[in-house]
Parts: C-alpha cells; structure tokens; sequence
C-alpha cells in the first residue's frame, strides 16, 4: 500500500484555501440524497453531526453513553487555544503553527498543522455565537491566559471547565438538527464494526446496548469520532468507557494505523491509593505556576504529607529547579513527568506507594498569602481534600504522572480520510496533528476544527464521487460481519473461564505502564510484547463473562473492548521498539543526551509509522509517511 | 387548546395560580386579624358586632368576600390537580425516604397542612360565617346602629376549651402553611433577586409568626375572661 | 472496613425488581464509592452471579453519568459532588448503605440502577441551543458580554444534566434543569432571538415528559452537585409568563 497524504501544492499558508476552492462540492438540493454515520458525540463528532446536518445531509450518529453530553471531550478543563491575538502579545497564525509543531517535537504534518491554526480563531466565533460562556475582562471582551508554556496569552477557557462549555454548545447544535430531524441520534449503541462494500467505506454494524440487538446501518461514508486509547494503560485521566474498539475494528478491516506508541503523560495527577483504583483524576497544569516540586535528598520510605512538612529544606531536593533552573517547575510536560518517575526509581518517592512525589504550595503561601492562593486554586485544593482527605494547604500535595492523551491514532491524510476511501476519523481518534506531544490546550481545538472547519468541506469532495443509491442493510457484506460480530461475542460468552475482564485489563495496564510507559527500552518492550501475546491467549481461554447477549450486559461491553485494547496493546509496544529515537512522549532510553533528556534521530526517523494489520496473530507491517519540514527548523528541545 | 389555557395549565401556570390566589388570602388574612382583633376590646362587642355587621352587609365587602371564597375554591381545586400530577411523576417510591435536610418540613407537606387547614375552615364557616348569613342572631342597638351580636356566639365558643384547641392547632397549621407559602409565591412569580428576596423571606417569616399568634391568641384570652 | 449494601436489583424495564443484600469486607476509606461498587461486582462476578449495573464514565464529576441514590440522598451524603467523587472515608465501619435508582416517571428503570435520562435530551432538543449554523458568525469579540452578566451565565450552564435535581424532588420535577438552560440563554446577549419560543417550548417539553411542578421546597438546589441555584427556576417563571402574554404564537 502506497501512502498519500494528499497534501495540497503551493505556500503553506495558501494551501487549506486553494484546497477549498479545488474540492468538488455537492448540489445542496442533492446534499439529502446522501447519508452520513457519526461514530462519536464527542467535540469532534457532535461538532461534525452537526455541521453535515445544516448542510443537508442526513446523518446517523452514535455514542455508548447515555447521551451525547456525556462525552469524555466534557472533561478537559484548562482551554482551548486561538491565534486571535486579542492581546496585541504578538500571536499569529504562523506562531501557533510553529509552536505546535515544536511541542509536538517535529513528528507532524506541517500542512495539517498550519490548517489547525488557520481556523482556530473561527472556533472561538462560532462558540461564542453559540452561547458558550467564555471568560470575560470587565470590558466585556474574551480574557486570555497563558498554558502550557505558551509564551503568548491565546488560550480561551471557561472558569475550569472549558471543555464542558465547548461540549455542550457542540451538543446544543447537535440537538437542534434531531430535532430538525437531520440527525437520527442513536444512544447506547456502540459501533462494533466498519462495513466495506467495493473497498469502500459503506456503514457500520453496531450493538444496541440495551436489547443487545446487533444492527446494521448503512450509509455513503462513516466518520470515526471515538476519541483515544488511553485507557489501554486502565487507569488514566480517561473516562470509564474510554475505548478503542470503533478505530481498531477499522484498523483491521484495512485502515492504518499512525503512531500508536505517542501517549501523553501528564505530570500532576492525584497518585494512585491502592490496588481499587480505576482511574486516576488531573489535577490542572496551572499548579506547577505556584508549587514546588520535590522528594526527600535521603529515601524516606511511606512519608506522609503531614510529616513532610517537618522536613527542614536544605533535607528537600527541587529536582526541576535543580535540573533545568531557567524552567524550573514549568518544564513541558513530558520533562516534569519523567523527572518524577527518576525519582521514584530512585527511590525517593513518597506516600504509602512510594510512586509519588510532593507538590509543595507552603512557600507560595508565605510569599502571596493563604487568600490569594485560594482565590487562584481553591477548587483544585477542595477537589484534592475530596480526593485524599489532605489539606493542601496545611501540607503538600502528592502528585504522580498519568496517562493523559493518545496522540497516536488512526493514520488519516490531510482530508482526514483514512486509508479505506470513505471512512474517516477526527479528532483524538485520528493521528494527525500533535506529533509525538500535544500542548495543553490544543486538544480541544483540534476537535472542534476538524469537526466545524474541515470535514464538512472535505466529505462533499469525496461523496460528489459517489452515486446517490443507498445500499440495503440486507446486502450479504453487513450479514457477513453481522455474523462475525456475533460470533465473536457469542465466543467471549461461552469461554467461561475464571478471569473477570477487569483483572485482565489491569494486567494488561500493567504490562503496558511498566514497559511501554514513560520511558521505554528495547529489552524491556521485547519483554512486554511476549507477555502481551501470553496475556491474549489467555484472555480468550479463560476470562469471565457473566449474563447473555440479549440485554443491557457491561461485563460483555467491557469484554470486547478489553479484548481490543490487548491487540492494540502489542501493536503500541511493536511502534515503541521499532521506534529506537527518543521525541515527545516517546522516551527511549538508548536515545538520551549526555543530561538524560530526550534525544531525536531525524535522519532516521523523520517519518509518521502508519501500521498495516496483515491478519490475526500476523506481524503488522510498518507503512512510512515522511514528513517535509519546508517552514520550520528542526532543532533540539531544551529548557535548562 | 389556547394560548391561555395551555398557560394556565402548564405546572408553571398552575403553580401561578396558586401563588396569586396564595398572596390575595395572604392580605384577606392580614384583614381579617385587624378586624378579629376588636374582640379584645374591652367593650362586651360593641364595636366588633358593628364592624361585623358592616362586613356582612356592605356591598362592595360582599363583592370581594365572593372573590376571597372564589380564590379559596380555586387555591384548593389546582392543588389538587398539581399534587396529582406530582404524585404521577414518581410512582414507585422510594425506600428511603429523601433526607430532611434538604428542605424544610413545611414546603415538603403543604397539601397536609392545606387539608388541615380545609378542615378547619369548613369548621369556622359554619360556627359563624353562616350564623352571621343565615343564622337566627339577635340584633342589639349601639346608639342607633343595629348590629346583631355576633360577640356573644364567639363568647359562647371561646368558652369551649376545645373549640379553644381547635383553633390553637388550625393556626399552627397556618403559620407552617404560611412560612413557606408566602416566599414560595414570589419565587414561583419570579420575583427572586439578590437585594429584596432577603427582606421577603424575612417579612414571610414574621407574617406567619404574628398573624397566626394573633388569631390564635383571641381565642385564649377570651377562655380565661 | 465492613459495610453492608442493600442495592435495588431489576432485571430490566419489565422486571418488578427489589433489594439485595450484599457484604462487602476490608473496604478501604480511599477508595470511591463506585470503586466500592467495583469491588463487589468482582465480588459477585467470581461467585457467578450477575454484577449489580450502575452507569458511570468519566468518575471525575462532570459527565452527569453517575446517579445513585444513597441512603436518601442523590449523590449520597456530601454537598456539592457527584456519586463518583464520594469517597468511602464518609462512611464508618458496620454501616448499613441502601442504594437506589433515581426514581421517577421520566426516568424509567432500565436495569438494577441504571434509568434512563433521554427526557432530558428531548427538552434540550426542544429549545436549548442558538440557532446559528457553523460560520458565518460575527467575531467573537463583536459581542460584548459583562463579566458579570457572564458569570451568571457560566453559574446556570455548569449543570452537568445527571438528574440529581428530579431524583430529590418530591415532585419529580425538572425545573431546576430547565431553568438552568433556559436562564444560562436568557441572560446571554446571543439567546435573545429565540428567547420567547426556547422557554416556551422547553416547559411544553417538560410537561409533556410526565415532570412534576415546582413547589419550591429547595431540594434540587441542595442536593445539585453544581450548586445551581433556585433563583434560575424564578427566572424561568417570568420568562415563561413574559413569553406567553407577549408571543404572537395563539
């Protein structure tokens, strides 16, 4: 397979809008004779429902969850960045581009990056035209603040749920078009396959999760919207119902898959407690602007927050001011994460599980006073007391990384068409525009972008191709994966083992963090990957499924997403060994500066790794994209 | 259906009946005490029996007596249709009952303390409204005015310890009826603001202390006099 | 510590259902209440029996996913979270814990604690959204907006939708989540346009989902995990009645 990313000739910064002008367009009286599903209510998926829906098209669109609001896009709270540069501080198009580029350490498309910062600022406009209810100067105009290392002011947000705002406008524009009629919303149903007629994308098979009834839906493209893969780690900052099945049931019926092994981890996370854990909760990057970080110089085993506070300071080591003394607290985040884990290897974690380290506000606390650094994060201290029954501010918090993002995702080119002509993938479920690291605040962005400004454009370029005659849901290819779907839950049905499916997800999570998690070594991911493939067979000989197919069964809903995270698993570790460079969120330790920071080969690995499923229990095959740096330098991060 | 009557018998609609028809009572109350209270004047119920005789036979009274037994009616008819269609949203209960503190005993049992309250004042109509209307009262003359003694059928039921209790209870029932009542028809007219919603929480509260104290408050001094 | 659980059990929306009696042992006081519940589903799962359905997703308090009611209270005992966040430190050893669906005509049971909530939906669907297609809209600081008139606006749209507000009511009644919608658009210089029919239309809705009327008791506001505030249902009402004496619609 020959990739083409079908990026546009000319300057980059002309290149989304000849594209617009050389796509073919759809008559808008012939936009209704032509269906689209939506797999996802996400940012990106509510936003695209939404969008096709005014157009004209008829669109299905799908989550698992109860409603679209309840997507996992409601959970980011910092905000969303724009090059609106309302703050006269020097932001532009062509900086955000750059910066992203950067803080994806050079392993994104430029022309989709640039595309990304082009219609930002659209985004902010059509939210606030929305309802959304963005924070305001006492003039009346939009407040910015700075994220991420950012050092201009371009971040939008609404108090510390900006992510929810922007969901809910999404899904606000969303409801209107069911009830216009345009959008047939299909809750707690879950896409468990892609149907392929002609190697074309042509519907989905899914199961209604309450009857358990397996449907087929037909239509003349499918657009994936299903968000990451965080949760193949199981406990992440991702919800509970985080999964990858829609994108890797795609992924082998022919779609590539791009980067699996880039994962965010994010730095300041409330530790884990104990071995009842199932997720782990972000505390806000913002508190690193006022905590310190450190450990004790000497391993104190199991030290508790209230006895750390007796710990005179010259007994403290401030490993980020130490290390990196122009940054300091402020390291990006995949810099400050890995610094923790040293720490902990090191021994010197603290708390009961010795993986963590202290965040420490008493200084900060002294200097500006017990008010001001309420009045900046008391929701975050009511939130951690909630959590660990700690008062933040009587002693430090103990914070830990988690896995936060998966920047990895199906391999799209820059119409965000997947390798199967008709099927496409947005948002975080696709791979293409945060390199091997996402900036705080980009996430949201990318969704609503693509969602908003780029699909409904690109889709009409390829449905103006198709013929307007729908396929019945009678033809033999959806009986066909009708029936291997049905086998395939009929199987986890009747192996009856003795395994629950959480415990083999906290295996595999295990598997996955120890080896394929923030740093990674080539003994190491061999290792993991025969314990994965161990862990599959076992899987399908002895996990536990309990109730049947015909009702509303979590355990069997969790048992197929599991049995996918296990596959893609080993594909993640496969992408970390072939991978031998450190970039991003991608450590490798054979790839390090003489300072142990992480070292690129851009000569070697300039290139996005777009994976090819060759068949069950197969060796995947690694397709290359390279990737042309034609606007900006490529240089070596540092932030000592 | 019509604008108006789909208004009128939206919950939204139905609950402004009941604030409205709540906030005319509230004021025929506050009437009614000013008048009651002439009882305890020291005079054997010379000017009671006046201002009674004027209440029963003054036209324009008359009138707006028909309009205050019209709301009563009417108060009563919508609570009943708003407390059916409450009780149809949830039809199975719950096992637990929904914990005490996160409203006030009263907001949660108006239609008992309403029922009570009905009771009641079926009780009191007959004792004297309908004496005064169709009863056979003796008139007595104060310097030229006839005015039927309606002092002494009071007198004669306030020395009945339990027509007493009677009355001390119903007006405990009212002021709990009152002490949500009256905030809870602003806030259902939509009258809520952050400078004034204070004052009319206060003035509800001192509304139904005082004015049920005082009814009730006739009836006792009358027993021991 | 050791609790004892009586869940409500309900095969599905047919079942009659009723309580089961669970033990759950060496519950640690860190963990979250629906960890607790995960702890005895795999409990239940080893001695082959069907794990007790609740619904649950992002467990950090703002997908509106989670809705048991606990010991009498939506949400369980502590103000101003959600079921997730409750962590089990709220609870002493030997408690006895009774857990419920939300009970109410619009949200069916759909089994053991799960109901379903798409009555809500169907109210947004009627009126809860700006008409407004994507682009082509002015720039966004065309319009603008007092902090203060924002801050009002953010404090109504903070609702998360989980139905805490119907589950307290004795009335079952939506209006909390209603006027929180219907007020975060009527204080908003961009929901003017619809403002009449949005209100109009979405109370219409609520009626016709079998809610129940306000009888302003508060129960919503104090057990709303966002702690939005009754002044929206005040708000609603006049908004309602202005619509209804001025709109031309007959």
């Amino acid at each position: 397979m020959k990739l083409n990313s079908k990026i546009p000739e000319g300057p980059i910064a002309e290149k989304w809008t000849k594209h617009k002008f050389n796509m073919k367009l759809v008559n808008p009286a012939n936009k209704r004779k032509y269906d689209i599903i939506v797999v996802g209510s996400g940012l990106a998926g509510a936003s695209a429902a939404a969008s096709f829906a005014e157009l004209g098209y008829n669109v299905k669109c799908f989550c698992f969850q109860d409603s679209p609001r309840r997507a996992h896009s409601i959970a980011a709270q910092g905000g969303i960045n724009a090059a609106k540069n309302y703050q006269n501080d020097g932001d532009s198009v062509y900086r955000l581009f750059y910066d992203t580029i950067k803080g994806g350490d050079y392993r994104s498309r430029e022309a989709n990056v640039y595309r990304l910062a082009e219609v930002s600022s659209s985004i902010i406009d059509q939210c606030v035209a929305q309802g959304v209810p963005f924070a305001r100067e006492y003039g009346g105009l939009l407040d910015n603040r700075s994220f991420g290392g950012a050092q201009v002011s371009r971040t939008f947000y609404a108090r510390g749920q900006t992510g929810q705002q922007l969901l809910l406008g999404a899904y606000s524009a969303l409801s209107r078009q069911v009830a216009n009629g345009k959008v047939k919303m299909y809750t707690r149903t879950e896409m468990l396959d892609v149907v392929l007629i002609d190697d074309k994308a042509r519907g989905i098979v899914a199961r209604n999760l309450i009857t358990g009834e397996i449907e087929s839906h037909s239509a003349h493209a499918v657009v994936l919207a299903t968000g990451g893969y965080g949760n193949v780690f199981f406990l992440s900052t991702n919800a509970m119902g985080s999964n990858c099945t829609a994108a890797w049931r795609a992924h082998k019926k022919g779609a590539l898959f791009g980067n699996p092994c880039f994962t965010q981890i994010h730095p300041t996370c409330i530790p884990v407690s104990g071995d009842h854990q199932s997720k782990l909760t972000l505390m806000s990057e913002s508190l690193r602007n006022d905590g310190r970080v450190w450990v004790p110089k000497v391993a104190r085993p199991k030290l508790t927050a209230r006895e750390a506070t007796k710990i005179p300071n010259d007994e403290r080591d401030y490993f980020l001011e130490r290390k990196y003394p122009s940054f300091g607290n402020l390291v990006p985040r995949d810099v400050a994460s890995r610094n923790a884990k040293m720490a902990c290897d090191e021994g010197k974690g603290v708390g009961a599980t010795g993986l963590a380290v202290f965040l420490d506000f008493a200084d900060a606390i002294k200097r500006d006073g017990k008010e001001v650094i309420a009045a900046k994060y008391g929701n975050l201290f009511d939130m951690y007391e909630q959590i660990t029954g700690d008062n933040p501010y009587e002693m430090p918090m103990m914070i830990y990384p988690a896995v936060h993002y998966t920047m990895g995702g199906l391999w799209v080119d820059y119409n965000l068409m997947t390798t199967i002509p008709g099927l496409y993938a947005i948002g975080e479920a696709n791979f293409s525009d945060h390199g091997a690291n996402r900036l705080g605040a980009s996430a949201l962005m990318q969704g609503l972008a693509d969602g908003y400004f780029v699909i409904p454009y690109t889709i009409g370029d390829y449905l103006a191709t198709m013929p307007y005659e729908k396929i019945s849901t009678d033809h033999e290819a959806f009986k066909e994966v009708e029936a291997n779907v049905k086998a395939k839950i009929n199987q986890l049905l009747n192996i009856k083992g003795k395994r629950t499916v959480d415990d083999f997800h906290k295996a595999l999570g295990k598997i996955m963090w120890e080896y394929c998690g923030m740093s990674r070594n080539e003994d190491g991911l061999k290792l993991a990957k025969g314990k994965i493939q161990e862990l599959k067979k076992e899987f399908w000989q002895d996990v536990k499924v309990m109730g049947s197919q015909d009702e509303l069964n979590m355990s069997l809903e969790k048992a197929n997403r599991v049995a996918d995270f296990i596959e893609l698993g080993e594909l993640m570790v496969d992408d970390a060994l072939h991978r031998s460079e450190s970039c991003g969120g991608h450590f490798r330790e054979e790839s390090q500066t003489p300072e142990g920071e992480a070292k690129r080969k851009d000569d070697e690995f300039s290139f996005v790794s777009a994976w090819e499923f060759k068949g069950e229990d197969q060796p995947e095959l690694l397709q290359k994209e390279e990737l042309a740096f034609e606007n900006v330098k490529l240089t070596q991060r540092s932030y000592k | 259906m019509s604008w108006l009557t789909e208004t009128l018998t939206s919950t939204p609609g139905r609950k402004v009946i009941m604030a409205a028809t709540g906030i005319f009572l509230i004021l025929f109350l506050a009437v009614h005490l000013t008048g009651n209270l002439q009882l305890l004047k020291d005079d054997n119920g010379e000017s009671f029996n006046i201002y009674a005789e004027f209440m029963s036979t003054n036209p324009l009274i008359q009138f707006v007596s028909k309009g205050n037994f019209f709301f009563i009616l009417l108060h009563v008819v919508v609570s009943v249709f708003l407390t059916r269609k409450n009780q149809q949203a949830r039809p199975v209960a719950y096992k637990v009952p929904v914990k005490s503190g996160t409203s006030s005993l009263s907001s949660r049992n108006m239609g008992i303390l309403g029922t009570v309250i009905l009771v009641f004042l079926i009780i009191h109509l007959k004792g004297f409204w309908y004496e005064m209307h169709y009863g056979e009262i003796p008139y007595k003359n104060y310097d030229g005015h006839e005015a039927r003694d309606l002092y002494a059928v009071v007198d004669a039921a306030y020395s009945q310890w339990y027509w007493v209790l009677i009355y001390v209870v119903s007006m405990l029932a009212v002021a709990f009826h009152l002490s949500h009542g009256f905030q809870s028809a602003f806030q259902t007219l939509g009258m809520s603001h952050v400078k004034y919603s204070p004052a009319i929480k206060l003035l509800g509260i001192a509304f139904s202390i005082l004015v049920p104290a005082g009814f009730a408050v006739i009836p006792i001094v009358m027993f021991f006099n | 510590m050791n609790l004892t659980l009586k869940v409500w059990r309900q095969k599905n929306s047919a079942d009659k259902g009723g309580f089961e009696t669970y033990q759950v042992s060496n519950i640690s006081p860190d963990m979250s209440f629906l960890e607790m519940f995960d702890v005895l589903n795999e409990q239940l799962v080893n001695s082959d029996q069907d794990p007790i359905h609740f619904d649950h997703d992002c467990r950090e308090g703002i997908c509106g996913m989670c809705s048991l009611y606990i010991n009498g209270k939506p949400h369980g005992p502590k103000d101003a979270i959600t079921t997730c966040q409750l962590h089990m430190r709220s609870f002493s050893d030997g408690d006895t814990i009774v857990v419920e669906p939300w009970r109410a005509k619009a949200f069916p049971v759909v089994k053991d604690l799960v109901v379903d909530r798409t009555a809500f939906d169907r109210i947004i669907q009627a009126g809860g959204y700006v008409s407004i297609n994507t682009g082509g809209v002015p720039d966004a600081n065309e319009i603008p907006i007092s902090k203060e008139v924002a801050n009002e606006a953010m404090d109504a749209a903070t609702c998360i939708g989980c139905g805490a507000c119907v589950a307290a009511c004795k009335n079952a009644s939506a209006m909390l989540f209603v006027s929180a919608k219907v007020s975060q658009l009527a204080v908003l210089p961009q929901g003017q346009v619809e403002r009449k029919s949005r209100v109009e239309n979405m109370v219409a809705t609520m009626d016709a989902e079998g809610f129940g009327a306000c009888t302003n008791t508060g129960a919503c506001e104090a057990v709303c995990p966002k702690e939005i505030s009754i002044t929206n249902i005040a708000r609603m009402n006049r908004e309602y009645f202005q619509a209804k004496i001025s709109s031309k619609k007959i």
